[in-house]
């Protein structure tokens, strides 16, 4: 990979890494007597270790001047196996902690092993680990398509991936470590976020980049998702981290808001998170794969503009429908479900663009496991959509919130959507970008599609059983006129569910390792002189031709 | 319309600007009011702030994440006031940076659970939840009644915490260690300087049944004790300047 490099990017990675040494050098060294000196070791150790793999390569001789004939993979290359690590690692996770719940003793008297530590390792291992490692990936590969150029420099998009690695990693060690900030999906701390904060202006600087080179005039629509992704996503998570540190040597910060406005701008940012991470981006990924591996253009392009700003206008400000009938003043409740009612039209509007696409393709959906894939994610997507718009009026979320039909409603998104459009881009991708005909094994794609369709639908509705009695059994009254349950009464009422969810994720779990398996042994077959994957035609139609 | 949207598809920069400029539209118009709007959070004249053990133990609450499955917010709605007390006002979460209001509850609201049981009952449930709740799900926190707290910088957490607007007093800051000391050593001298500090009303106790040190039970006990006690506004007839609706 360093040989990739031109010497001047090698000097220059060197001395990034150094400067990484050195930052965590320092905090181990301030932070002598507090936990975030672990995080300093862990720094510098990642930081030599780069300085290590640079060094080996250092002096061997200049890439050829013919690569920028060619467009630069080995990023996205790398960036697919750390998403399937990542999954592996943070789906693990998840339903270890929902064992958790049915086993409650396995916790080994230990600290990190707690249900309150690893449910954040879970939720930023397959958020931020899965989901951000499969976006960089599949965006670097589709901004240079799209653009019909290649990535400005080597260098960069090694240090968006690297950098955003280590923070996932601080992220999840720091968890169990008991570092948390608390907000969620927001727990890493100060020197993290800083550090995250650096790592996606980069990135965004990466993007406007390559675009600023690109040979087609229009920005495609995917471009439109990920530039939004990045973007709204820096200033959220800017926002919401506003915090002071207890001094430079402690982990510890406390946030700058309190009370209401603290949660006000937490969910603001929480809903925005699914918003701008798991929604926009994935759509960029959908806008991209969808019509390539149909072989259709997109339906409309009219529609895609539509449901683009509207998705992007209406989000931001949704995020109070958390808050319904708490201590927020009612009229940004009012507001909050308003917005949420009216973003089911632009969000079906994706949705809708991406079935209809597939018109004139539905023998492929039914031959086509990768492709099935993608139509599942957008079903999935139109139905969660519009389960979120209904969970948002007052009165149902009086029932639902607080209760696992969240919790359902929220993997029906990320398993039946997220997850699901993201194996589509990776059983896509793969065998373009590793030169090979096709996958490993298109039986073993066929068993993870109904490994992880079986297992969305063993967890989501496991969910909706549960949320919906325990909401039911909350707000039961008996012929007294007195509660008809204790809290502790509607916790027993779960255990099947829980158990059930357990082993919806187990299904869900097992497809990933078969996805990886899969993926190992393509990259391992030989390689296919035929296959020609560079600049494949773009059947996705530019704009001007799609009217 | 579609003219000149492809027009701006042409410009990156643009794009990326006009992305900015829509999706700040909706936080602003919901948070910056939050900040100027008096109404927001009452006025309460008799708002405590958290001793410094309280809010070691508060931070003990967040590093254990236990706000993934308690929440601490009552909403205006019959069958939670019957269950868990008055619904929640806004100003009795003024002080806590960041709040915890939660999301889900796996177990109970914990807003008010402060009083509702003994200081022993709490360490027999943290040791092992299932010795007094034998369907609980919840975890065993027994390391927590072995781990010291860590407590001579608590002055530099208030002084923090001072910053972002808490208003701890500059003796305060100073006396934090020897205040949290003091709190969980009723016969000390430290525990009569804590009341002078903090009010007659607080609690002072040896919270996990062992005098002898200092421990993260007792912190997060005497945290556990104080929620829903930092004033008294929510059981008033009526509500101070409340603005929620109640439906």
């Amino acid at each position: 990979m360093i040989s990739q490099l031109t010497p001047g990017e090698r000097q220059l990675a060197l001395v990034l890494s150094i400067c990484l040494a050195a930052v965590g050098g320092f905090l181990a060294i301030v932070g002598k007597d507090d936990i975030i000196a672990v995080h300093g070791l862990m720094v510098s150790a990642v930081a030599y270790l780069l300085v290590f793999i640079i060094g080996i390569e250092f002096f061997k001789p200049s890439p050829s001047p013919r690569r920028i004939e060619k467009y630069y993979d080995d990023p996205t290359k790398a960036g697919i196996v750390l998403a399937l690590v990542w999954g592996i690692v943070g789906m693990g996770v998840g339903d270890w902690v929902a064992w958790l719940l049915v086993f409650p003793e396995a916790t080994f008297d230990a600290g990190w092993a707690s249900f309150g530590r690893l449910r954040p390792v879970h939720t930023t291992g397959v958020i931020f680990g899965f989901g951000g490692n499969a976006l960089i990936a599949t965006s670097l590969h589709v901004m240079q398509r799209t653009c019909r150029t290649r990535l400005p420099d080597q260098l960069s998009p090694w240090v968006v991936l690297v950098g955003y690695n280590v923070f996932c990693l601080l992220a999840v060690t720091g968890y169990m470590l008991g570092i948390t900030a608390s907000k969620e999906y927001a727990e890493p701390e100060w020197y993290a976020d800083l550090f995250l904060t650096v790592i996606w202006v980069s990135y965004l600087i990466l993007y406007l980049r390559t675009l600023r080179r690109r040979e087609e005039p229009h920005i495609y629509v995917a471009n439109w998702y990920f530039l939004s992704f990045i973007v709204v996503v820096a200033i959220l998570h800017v926002i919401n981290n506003l915090a002071i540190p207890v001094s430079l040597g402690h982990a510890k910060s406390y946030s700058l808001f309190s009370g209401v406005q603290d949660a006000m701008t937490q969910w603001w940012y929480g809903h925005n998170a699914v918003a701008f991470f798991l929604t926009t981006g994935f759509l960029g990924m959908l806008y991209y794969f969808l019509p390539v591996r149909a072989g259709r253009p997109i339906f409309s392009y009219r529609l895609s503009i539509i449901s683009f700003w509207g998705i992007t206008f209406l989000y931001m400000w949704v995020g109070s429908h958390h808050l319904h009938y708490t201590a927020l003043p009612n009229w940004v409740q009012t507001l909050g479900m308003t917005f949420s009612i009216i973003l089911v039209v632009p969000s079906w509007a994706s949705a809708g663009n991406a079935l209809l696409t597939l018109n004139g393709a539905w023998h492929k959906v039914r031959d086509d496991a990768t492709l099935r894939f993608m139509m599942v994610a957008a079903v999935f997507y139109g139905l969660s959509t519009f389960e979120g718009s209904f969970m948002a009026i007052r009165p149902v979320n009086s029932l639902s919130h607080y209760t696992d039909w969240t919790v359902g409603h929220v993997h029906s998104g990320v398993l039946g959507w997220v997850a699901m459009i993201t194996f589509g881009s990776i059983y896509t991708l793969v065998p373009w970008l590793w030169k090979k005909k096709a996958m490993y094994s298109n039986a073993l794609v066929e068993l993870h599609f109904w490994l992880a369709l079986i297992g969305t639908l063993i967890y989501v509705f496991a969910m909706w059983n549960s949320g919906v009695i325990q909401g039911l059994m909350w707000r039961a009254y008996n012929e007294n006129g007195a509660l008809a349950y204790s809290f502790i009464e509607s916790v027993e009422a779960m255990k099947p569910y829980y158990a059930a969810r357990a082993v919806g994720g187990l299904f869900f779990l097992t497809g990933v390792m078969v996805c990886f398996y899969n993926v190992l042994k393509t990259i391992r077959m030989q390689d296919d002189a035929t296959v020609v994957p560079e600049r494949p035609p773009l059947l996705v139609a530019a704009p001007a031709s799609a009217e | 319309m579609l003219e000149h949207h492809r027009k701006l598809e042409r410009t990156a920069i643009g794009f990326v600007l006009a992305i900015m400029l829509v999706a700040s539209i909706g936080g602003f118009i919901e948070i910056a009011p939050l900040f100027t709007i008096d109404e927001t959070v009452e006025d309460v004249p008799d708002m405590r702030l958290y001793t410094p053990l309280e809010q070691a133990g508060r931070n003990i609450y967040t590093r254990e994440g236990c706000y993934a499955c308690h929440s601490q917010m009552i909403r205006t709605l019959q069958d939670e006031v019957e269950r868990y007390g008055p619904y929640s006002l806004a100003v009795e979460s003024k002080y806590d940076h960041p709040m915890l209001w939660g999301s889900k509850r796996t177990g109970p609201d914990l807003a008010r659970v402060g009083d509702k049981y003994s200081d022993a009952w709490h360490v027999k449930h943290l040791m092992d939840p299932r010795s007094v709740m034998p369907t609980s799900v919840m975890p065993a926190y027994k390391w927590l009644a072995r781990t010291p707290l860590d407590y001579e910088d608590l002055g530099l957490h208030l002084k923090t915490l001072r910053k972002v607007g808490v208003p701890y007093t500059d003796a305060m800051i100073e006396h934090a260690a020897a205040d949290a000391f003091g709190q969980a050593n009723p016969n000390s001298d430290e525990a009569y300087d804590l009341e002078e500090r903090y009010g007659e009303d607080s609690n002072i106790r040896v919270f996990d049944g062992d005098s002898a040190r200092l421990t993260e039970m007792d912190a997060l006990v005497a945290y556990l004790q104080i929620l829903g006690q930092l004033t008294d506004a929510s059981y008033q007839e009526t509500p101070l300047q409340s603005n929620k609706g109640t439906e």
